[in-house]
């Protein structure tokens, strides 16, 4: 990144670009981590319209079948086809998880720009409260936030996981921008006067962009992965959700006798996850390389 | 780095004293504002206490009685320094589920009982991740190399919730070699007791593991091109006492602070894992007196687990000061 703001650098900043989205295509790992995402989101779409049975409500005779020709995932203990909800169980996920990563990564971004940019006693005091949230384990934050509330609705859930998340995406940030904040450019645009948050948002931030944004993809593996645990253990979604955690929650007490109901969306969840670890993996190689 | 080995100068006593002594005053600063987070948290965003424990039902009367007892009508500040006052002293005061009951009782077997599982599974995955870390950094950019990489930061996203149902599964209910809880009978001897453990020890070494691979491997590598380790070559040493003198006490080093913070992710995953298992450890505390809105033992709990993750971090931090010959001569900073 260059640091004065000169016409050529939008093309070159666009080149750049363009180098690195082609280098991440031809990443296999990024190739593979993207089409199981896309898949996913595919299902969620379309979600009931490509599911061979209803994934709610259709009660077929066989309860608790095993895995079949007709069933490929067998069916649960109301008759209801496991293939079906696994199909259906990738929706809520995968809107609750972005959006509460896209919430904490505004919320940490702006902690992060005004610790780092201003310094001082606010920097101070901030950096070492974040040091103390840290100390506590996230899923051990989020049931207590949680409980404290009152509220085991998904709503809580999303905030909580934005509100866990943000102190660590701010440590970030405001790492890149201690960084920044020392270079040619932003010293003069404080010499030309322009004000403080119009530094922070138009010169320092455009440049703080890629941290951002891979810690915003670790972090989004990071909330599908709270998002999951926190449902397992009781808290947002219900049954009966075909979300892929709250159907083993519900099927787990019956392990032993129908395993199917349990691995299956256990896997999806694995598959997910993992995704989403090997695009952020490679952005994160192609960014900083 | 290692190689050099100063003459002990009286500089060096004060140096690292000095160090210990500002890490120590940085981690009681972050004890107390952590308390006062988790004071915040789990006393005070209910609002009214007697209204989140007696529910919409109760009367005015019956809540006002309720929080004149327990004391959760005064100001903030006052039932924060109140519970501080006896928290120092060792008491954090009584259980609002289990009436008259003392908080200790409860946590104390809960946090032996997470100890327990938490030592077992580190005895196991810190080795297993270092020489996964090793191999794989001596082979680095090869097959093996990838392989370990990949899988065990796989492996490392996946839910605990995931790995340890897949592990049960596989272990205790199609095989059944191992019990599917993780609770013993009580007075079970040690070794029923590993028994019981093994499973949900394994499900945290499956998280863990990619960490400190990867680690341990970022650390060979960065040895393995550093000039001491081609001085060392060039001095005609053999291969083998390369790696073990030069190379891995190196590359080890940063290890040791990895190591300390998983002990977070480790305290964290706890909960879904005691959850899964069954076992009465802290994770399961915590959850419990969050459900049951229980809300002395539930910041008795969370206190206990963050105090415990910076008393390993400050551990960590000081042995690490103490191995670098970068701070112990006080180069850095």
């Amino acid at each position: 990144m260059t640091s004065v703001p000169v016409p050529e650098r939008r093309s070159e900043a666009a080149i750049a670009r363009r180098e690195r989205a082609r280098a991440l295509v031809r990443t296999p790992s990024f190739v593979l981590g993207a089409s199981i995402i896309v898949f996913w989101l595919a299902c969620a779409l379309l979600g009931d319209r490509i599911t061979p049975f209803d994934p709610l409500y259709d009660q077929t005779p066989e309860i608790s079948a095993s895995p079949s020709a007709e069933h490929w995932f067998g069916t649960d203990r109301l008759g209801r086809d496991v293939f079906s909800r696994v199909l259906a169980g990738s929706r809520d996920i995968l809107v609750i998880a972005p959006l509460a990563t896209l919430l904490a990564t505004m919320l940490g971004a702006g902690l992060g720009l005004v610790t780092g940019y201003f310094r001082g006693i606010a920097d101070d005091t901030i950096s070492r409260l974040i040091d103390a949230v840290l100390a506590i384990p996230l899923i051990v934050l989020a049931v207590t936030v949680v409980a404290a509330l009152g509220s085991r609705s998904t709503w809580a859930v999303t905030v909580v996981i934005a509100l866990v998340f943000a102190p660590i995406i701010a440590r970030t940030v405001r790492a890149a921008v201690l960084g920044e904040a020392q270079l040619d450019y932003v010293e003069a645009a404080r010499l030309r006067g322009e004000r403080a948050p119009y530094v922070m948002v138009a010169e320092i931030l455009p440049n703080v962009m890629p941290p951002i944004l891979v810690e915003a993809t670790i972090r989004l593996g990071y909330a599908i992965f709270a998002v999951a645990t926190l449902t397992f253990i009781g808290f947002g979604l219900q049954p009966p959700s075909p979300d892929w955690a709250v159907q083993i929650a519900d099927n787990y007490p019956y392990l032993a006798d129908s395993w199917w109901t349990v691995l299956f969306p256990a896997l999806a969840i694995a598959s997910l996850v993992v995704a989403v670890n090997l695009v952020s993996d490679s952005v994160q190689q192609v960014l900083e390389r | 780095m290692v190689a050099g080995r100063r003459p002990a100068t009286t500089a060096q006593v004060p140096e690292i004293a000095r160090y210990v002594l500002k890490r120590l005053g940085l981690a009681l600063i972050t004890l107390v504002l952590l308390s006062m987070i988790v004071f915040a948290a789990a006393q005070l965003l209910p609002g009214n206490v007697g209204r989140a424990v007696l529910g919409r039902e109760a009367s005015e009367e019956a809540v006002a009685e309720y929080n004149r007892l327990h004391g959760t009508d005064r100001p903030a500040v006052v039932q924060y320094l109140d519970w501080l006052g006896g928290a120092v002293r060792g008491d954090l005061g009584e259980s609002l589920a289990q009436t008259g009951v003392p908080v200790w009782d409860i946590v104390e077997p809960a946090l032996v009982n997470s100890l327990k599982l938490a030592a077992f599974a580190f005895v196991l995955v810190v080795p297993l991740g270092i020489l996964g870390g090793v191999l794989a950094g001596l082979r680095s950019g090869r097959a093996l190399d990838r392989g370990i990489t990949v899988v065990g930061l796989s492996l490392a996203v996946v839910p605990e919730i995931v790995t340890g149902l897949v592990l049960i599964l596989v272990f205790a209910i199609w095989l059944g070699w191992l019990p599917v809880t993780a609770q013993p009978e009580p007075g079970a001897g040690a070794l029923t007791q590993v028994r019981y453990l093994t499973l949900p020890a394994f499900a945290l070494v499956i998280v863990l593991f990619g960490y400190i691979a990867r680690i341990t491997r970022a650390g060979v590598v960065e040895a393995l091109e550093a000039d001491y380790t081609r001085t060392a070559y060039l001095k005609g040493l053999p291969h083998r006492t390369v790696i073990r003198r030069h190379v891995l006490r190196n590359a080890l080093l940063p290890t040791i602070a990895v190591v300390a913070t998983q002990v977070g992710y480790l305290l964290g995953g706890l909960v879904a894992i005691e959850y899964l298992f069954n076992y009465q450890g802290i994770g399961l505390m915590v959850l419990q007196a969050a459900q049951q809105k229980d809300f002395t033992l539930l910041t008795a709990g969370v206190m206990v687990v963050g105090t415990a993750y910076l008393l390993v971090t400050l551990v960590a931090d000081i042995l690490f000061a103490l191995l670098n010959p970068r701070i112990r001569f006080g180069v850095a900073e």
